[in-house]
Parts: C-alpha cells; structure tokens; sequence
C-alpha cells in the first residue's frame, strides 16, 4: 500500500488531542529514513514536541499508528522501545556522577560490569569528556551537562535518538558550537535523529529534512535549501529566514507563472504561480531579501522604487528598510562593498526576478 | 617607567592600609546587621539558653542540702570508716545545733532530698528535731551527743543511714542521672539497680524509643504518597489536599487528641461501626484506646504534617522529566523510582524523620491522654515530678538525657545525611 518498507520512523494518520476539544497534532503522515538528521521546527504549541513524546512513548495517539522499523509501537511502553532521547533540560540525575549516569542505562539492561566501564568510557570520550566520570552533573558547565545528556542517550546505543530542544538553555557561542557538535556526532556513527526546536538557524544548520509545524499540521517537509528557497506556504516563508512580502490580487495565470497586481495601486508584479490557483483571488507574494537588486535599471522584470526609512551597520552588510509599495517594513540586504552612498529618506530603484516572486496564499 | 610590585601592606589611594579602610567600611554595616538581630539573640538567651543552662544545672546540683548542713557534713567527712562503726561525736554534736537552729523550710527540702537517698530519714529527723527541741528547752547540754541521738531513735546507731550521707556531701552529684535510668547508690557509693517495684524509668524510655520509631516509620510510610501526590498533582487539586493536610495542624491538639478517644474507644466509632457490620461480636469489641495502640493511632496522625511538608517540598523541586528520562534509558517504572525518584527524596525523608521522631519522643499530652497506663511515655514522668512529687532534679535528669538523645540523633543525621541537606519547606 505504501513504502513503510523504506521509511525508518512512520507517523501514520496521527491525531493527539489532550481534552477531546483540541487537535494538537492534526493527521500527522511523517516518513524518516534510517540514518536521517529530521528537525521538527514550529513555534511553541505547534505540536511538535507533542509529536516527540509519541514517538518516545510518553503520550499515546489519540488516532493512527507510528510504526518503527515496520512495527508499530503503540503498545510497546517507553521503557522497551530502545530510543535514546535528549530532553529538555537534559534530566541528568543529580544524585548519580556522570559515569554512574552513564551506566544506569546499561545496568538495567544487565551488561557486565567490565561491558559498562569501557562503553561508558567511549561515550565520554566521544562527547570529550573522557576524565569527568566522578564529578556530578551540579559541578559541570551547562554545555558539559548537554553532552552528558548526548553520551547518555547514545551509550546504549538506542535504535534511534530523539532530542527536545536540547540547545535552548545554552547561551549563543555555546549553542552554535553544540550544533556542529551533534551534526559530526551524527554525521560518525550514523544514528536515526529527530530533532526539536524553535529556533530555524539551528534547524538549517543540523538537519537533513525539516517539517515545519504549525498549528498540529506539517506545513512543509523538505531539504533545508528547498525550505529556505521554495517555500510553499507563507507560513514557511516567513518562519524560515527573513522575508518581504506584498499584498495582491491574481490578475493573469501563465503556466507556472502570474500576474499580481498589488493592493493600493502600485503596479503588477510578475511572479510565480505557487499557491494560488485562479485569477481573482487574494495572494501573498514573498521575495527574500538578498534577492533584491537596487539601483539597476536594466535587470529584471520587475522594477520599483522605495524609500529608504532606516539603515543599519551591521559590518558585511547593510539593513536598509524601506517603503515599497505600502510596505515599509520591507527589508534589504546590501553587501558592504564601500560603494553605497545613499541616506535615509533616499528614494532607492529596486528590482528582482520573477523567478524570485512566489505568489502564496494570504 | 619603572613599575614597583610592592609585597608590603596595600594602600588605599589615600594612603590609608587597604584592610583599615575596609574595615572602617563595614563597620557601619556590622554594627547594623548586629543590631538588627540583637532583639532575637536577646530573646534566644532569655528563652532558650538561660532555662536550658539552669534546667541542665538543676540536673547535678546537690548544694542546697549542703548548705542546710554544713558543719555536719564538714565533720563527717573526717569519718574513718573502716576504723569506726559510727561517725565521730562532732558530727552528731554539729547535726543536733544544726537541726535545733536551722531554718525549718530550707530544712525540709533537704530532707526530701536526704529520702531520695534512702527513704526513712524525712520520719526519722523530723521525730528527732521534736526531740532536740524539748532538750533545747529544757536548758541541759548533753554529755554525749551521739548517745542523745541514739536515746532518741536507735536508728541513729544504724550506720547505713550514716552511709548515705555519701552521696550528699558534694555539691555536684549524678544521683538524677542514675535514677533516671533506674539506679541508685548503695552504701559504699556504687551504683546499683534499684528495687523492683521502683523500676519504671528504663521500661518508659524503651517504649519512647519503640513509640517514636514506630510513629516515625508509620508517617513515612502514611506520608510518602501524600507528599507525591501534592508535588504531582494539578494546581487546584494539589491545594485542596494541601488544606486536607493542613486542616488538622490548624485545629487544637487536644481537640484531636479527644476526637481520637471517641474514635477509638470500645463504645467508640470505630468499634460500633465493627459491631454493627458484623465484623466483631458485641462482646469482643477491640481495646484501642488508653494502651500503646492508642498512642501510636493518635501520634501518627497529629505528626503526620511534619513529615508530608518537608517531603512536598522535596519533592515539588524533581523535574518529572528524571522519571521518564529514567524509562527512557530502560527501566521499569518500578526500577526507576527506586534508582531515580527515591534517593532525590532523602534530604526530604530524612529531615521529616527527624522532626518527627524529636518531636515523638518529647510527646506529652497526647500519649498522656490516649496513653492509658501502658502507653505513656517519658515526658509523662516529667511532667509528674515536675507538678507531683516537685522533684525537680529527676525532671531535670529526665529532660537532660531526652536532649543528649536529640543531640545524638542530630549528630549522626548531620554525619549520616549532613544538616546543609535538611529542607523543610
């Protein structure tokens, strides 16, 4: 019937709802392959950590199956699934040192004592934390305590590893550092991932696949370039990366392309045709920022005219934002390359392809 | 430029010692910090230190005989013992001066005192002083003092009671220690059991100790799931069973103290409630007050907020997320509140047990309400020496090792547990 044979992890028709009122995952079809790096990214509430914790065995679905490695787990309790999970605030055991934290794991699962010392071993070596055995987890940093949460959830080398924000308590540095950090780890041994946060960078950086959750549903489930790029919905495009958008109403449909033309009278503007369907209905259209050209006059198909409101320094480039077409919280990137001269209050010409114009829903 | 790292003392910028300045510095905010809780210093020493220092004082002091008899106890102790059946002639001289112009208060106190070493010197000087008295009248001087006595009451030719004097003749004395522990002196100083028949302390302090450790134990075991359940349950419902908790604490001890007896007792609740389902005959209805049983009931329940509170607190601060980290990792629910949960919950177990063991072992109204005769405890002979018998030397004795006990039991919990864990909310 479908390919459950080839996908890992298989979320099948899932719907969760707490008090029989509100769906908070909503007809949830996920596939992940073996080996794959999945971020769930959503703002709070949208259900992707609800998602997580099926797959964990801490909530049940309310409706469909998730199947693991072609079983379904429904009935399997937490303890008996095998998945290693990263959770929130890493849930170490105070009352245990690292090492001791490491082996609980493994001694409920009965290995030899000598098994233990030396896989606990590895697991720290692996997080680089091969001499803090003794110590508690009170006297580690906070990145030290994630990577013992890390080494915890791969030292019994679960089928699969599921992490809950796990990055969310560390401050920026660290948390760019322990990106890397977990993609080499996953990138060495190859474990299945799935990964939640709220925070897109960190799900560009790290993943194979991201679905993008809002509301209970999966907007979006794609390569983080495709994502980033082709962004199906407007939801999407404003979660991931910056966006400029403008309001308008469908005037012509060419094939994969259409006519818009703006609200307030500014003019048509050509773009493609992604999520609106006939002529007349009221669409979105988003253009990332960097792929706005200013002051040339002969590129693109479409030219306009802003005026600058506020620039801002940020060293490689320059953050202009402008009043284009009704919108003045449209925003444009210039690369820092010594050449820009204008002013706030400047009227700046604006121009961009057409192929960058995505016309979505509003 | 030449940088000079002196090793000497720091200077201020004004030249002043680094240290001085600081200390200058702080010594406003010292002197306010020190006036702030002088108040309550004040009132630990007044409340707390002084009536602690004075009661373990009371305990071992033995001075006030001495001062009703000085002289008698000064010439007694020249008494050669071994050489002599009886005391030398100045003692009874000085006994007979000093009974016939002492002042009688302060000597019938001695005299009670003078009976705890052995019983029959209260009859035996009274009758004597009637005597001394008449003589004194009278106007004769007489040739023998001892043979007066002796003419008086041939008791006075028994040199046990001589003997006791002992004990007497030091202002310090462990005699309400021994006692409390159901000893005693014997003639030659040693310290020997009692008599049967006034052997009753040793019995009180084993049934304190069982009493609390069973009370102890029966709140942890009563106490644990409440604790759990308050820590783990929605907000609103956390707090109705929190003023379930705390309901009884707000009402009257002896209130509840009483409740138990209606509960409890043979044509009380708990028993018609048996009889009339049928459980037990009418005849067999269960004694379950005014006996140990009775203690124990009533103890659990009025303890049992001292050991659900600091458990909850304890338990409130155990991220939920350790449990299913637990069963995550594989074990089962069972292994992960044993590997997981409970060791986290030992700052909590263990201050709860204390307090709650401290507190049962000083018990007083409750057992002595419900105690019935067997179920009383050592705070009970306390307070019946303390208004009875005004032995206040045995109640000081009885107190000092109560607090040696909680002195114990605080030292090993600091060695065992160590006191920075304790957290009782």
């Amino acid at each position: 019937m479908n390919d459950t044979s080839q996908s890992f992890v298989k979320f099948e028709k899932i719907d969760k709802s707490y008090d029989g009122e509100v769906l908070v995952v909503k007809n949830l079809n996920l596939d992940i392959a073996k080996g794959e790096f999945v971020t769930m990214l959503g703002p709070s509430g949208s259900g992707k950590t609800t998602t997580l914790m099926m797959l964990a065995g801490f909530e049940t679905p309310t409706n469909g199956e998730i199947f693991l490695d072609t079983k379904p787990i429904s009935k399997i309790p937490p303890y008996e699934r095998e998945i290693g999970m990263v959770f929130q605030n890493y849930a170490l055991f105070p009352h245990m040192t690292v090492a001791e934290n490491l082996s609980f794991p493994l001694e409920v699962r009965k290995i030899s004592k000598p098994d233990i010392k030396e896989k606990v071993q590895k697991a720290l070596d692996m997080v680089e934390l091969g001499n803090f055995g003794t110590r508690f987890p009170a006297q580690l940093s906070g990145g030290q305590q994630q990577r013992v949460a890390l080494a915890r959830a791969l030292v019994f080398e679960p089928r699969l590893v599921l992490m809950d924000e796990p990055l969310g308590a560390l401050d920026k540095n660290l948390r760019e550092q322990m990106q890397y950090e977990i993609k080499h780890i996953h990138d060495r041994i190859g474990i299945t991932v799935v990964y939640v946060t709220h925070d897109q960078s960190e799900a560009l950086t790290m993943s194979n696949r991201i679905a993008v959750f809002n509301d209970g549903v999966v907007q979006q489930l794609s390569t983080p370039d495709i994502l980033y790029e082709k962004p199906e919905n407007s939801f999407v495009a404003k979660f991931i990366g910056e966006n400029n958008t403008l309001n308008g109403v469908v005037k012509e449909i060419n094939g994969s392309s259409c006519e818009v033309e703006l609200d307030g009278g500014f003019g048509t503007v050509k773009a493609l045709k992604i999520n609106v369907n006939e002529v007349g209905e009221k669409t979105q259209l988003s253009i990332r920022p960097e792929r706005v050209s200013i002051d040339s006059s002969t590129s693109g198909s479409n030219n306009f005219s802003g005026k600058i409101e506020e620039l801002i320094y940020l060293g490689d480039h320059i953050r202009a934002r402008l009043d284009v077409c009704g919108n003045n919280e449209f925003i444009v990137k210039v690369p820092n390359e010594g050449s820009f001269s204008h002013k706030e209050g400047d009227q700046l010409n604006l121009s961009w392809d057409s192929e960058d114009v995505r016309a979505l829903d509003i | 430029m030449e940088v000079t790292i002196s090793t000497a003392e720091l200077l201020t910028t004004d030249g002043i010692p680094l240290k001085q300045s600081l200390r200058k510095a702080e010594r406003r905010n010292k002197l306010r910090a020190f006036l702030l809780v002088f108040p309550l210093l004040l009132f630990i020493i007044v409340t707390f230190v002084m009536p602690i220092g004075d009661m373990l004082l009371r305990s071992v002091d033995d001075s006030q005989i001495n001062s009703v008899f000085p002289n008698t106890f000064d010439e007694y102790k020249n008494w050669d013992k071994g050489a002599d059946e009886l005391p030398p002639e100045e003692v009874y001289k000085s006994l007979f001066f000093e009974l016939a112009n002492g002042d009688k208060r302060q000597i019938g106190k001695a005299l009670t005192r003078m009976n705890y070493a052995k019983s029959g010197w209260k009859s035996l000087i009274k009758k004597t002083t009637r005597e001394i008295k008449k003589i004194i009248k009278k106007g004769e001087e007489p040739v023998s003092y001892k043979d007066t006595f002796i003419k008086i009451n041939k008791l006075w030719g028994d040199p046990t009671y001589w003997y006791s004097f002992n004990q007497m003749v030091n202002d310090r004395s462990s005699i309400y220690y021994w006692n409390a522990l159901d000893r005693t002196f014997d003639e030659d100083g040693e310290v020997v059991l009692q008599d049967e028949k006034r052997r009753m302390y040793v019995k009180t302090w084993l049934r304190t100790f069982k009493v609390s450790i069973y009370v102890t134990i029966f709140c942890l075991i009563l106490g644990f799931p409440v604790a759990h359940l308050l820590a783990n349950l929605p907000l609103r419902y956390s707090n109705l069973l929190m003023i379930f908790v705390l309901l009884p604490f707000w009402t009257s001890l002896l209130v509840r103290t009483t409740a138990w007896i209606v509960m409890l007792q043979q044509n009380g609740v708990i028993n018609g409630i048996l009889v009339w389902l049928g459980v037990i005959s009418d005849d067999g209805r269960i004694q379950m007050v005014y006996n140990e049983a009775g203690t124990l009931i009533a103890m659990t329940q009025i303890l049992l907020p001292f050991m659900i509170l600091p458990l909850y607190s304890v338990m409130r601060v155990i991220p939920k997320s350790h449990m299913r980290a637990a069963q995550n990792l594989g074990a089962k629910p069972a292994m992960a509140f044993w590997r997981v949960y409970l060791p986290q919950t030992i700052p909590g177990i263990s201050a709860g047990g204390l307090l709650v063991f401290v507190l049962a072992i000083g018990y007083f109204i409750t057992p002595e309400l419900v105690g019935g005769k067997d179920g009383k405890l050592i705070g009970s002979w306390i307070a019946y020496h303390l208004k009875t018998t005004l032995n206040w030397g045995l109640c000081a004795a009885l107190g000092g090792i109560l607090l040696g006990i909680m002195l114990i039991f605080y030292w090993l919990y600091n060695k065992i547990v160590g006191i920075d864990n304790i957290k009782l909310g």
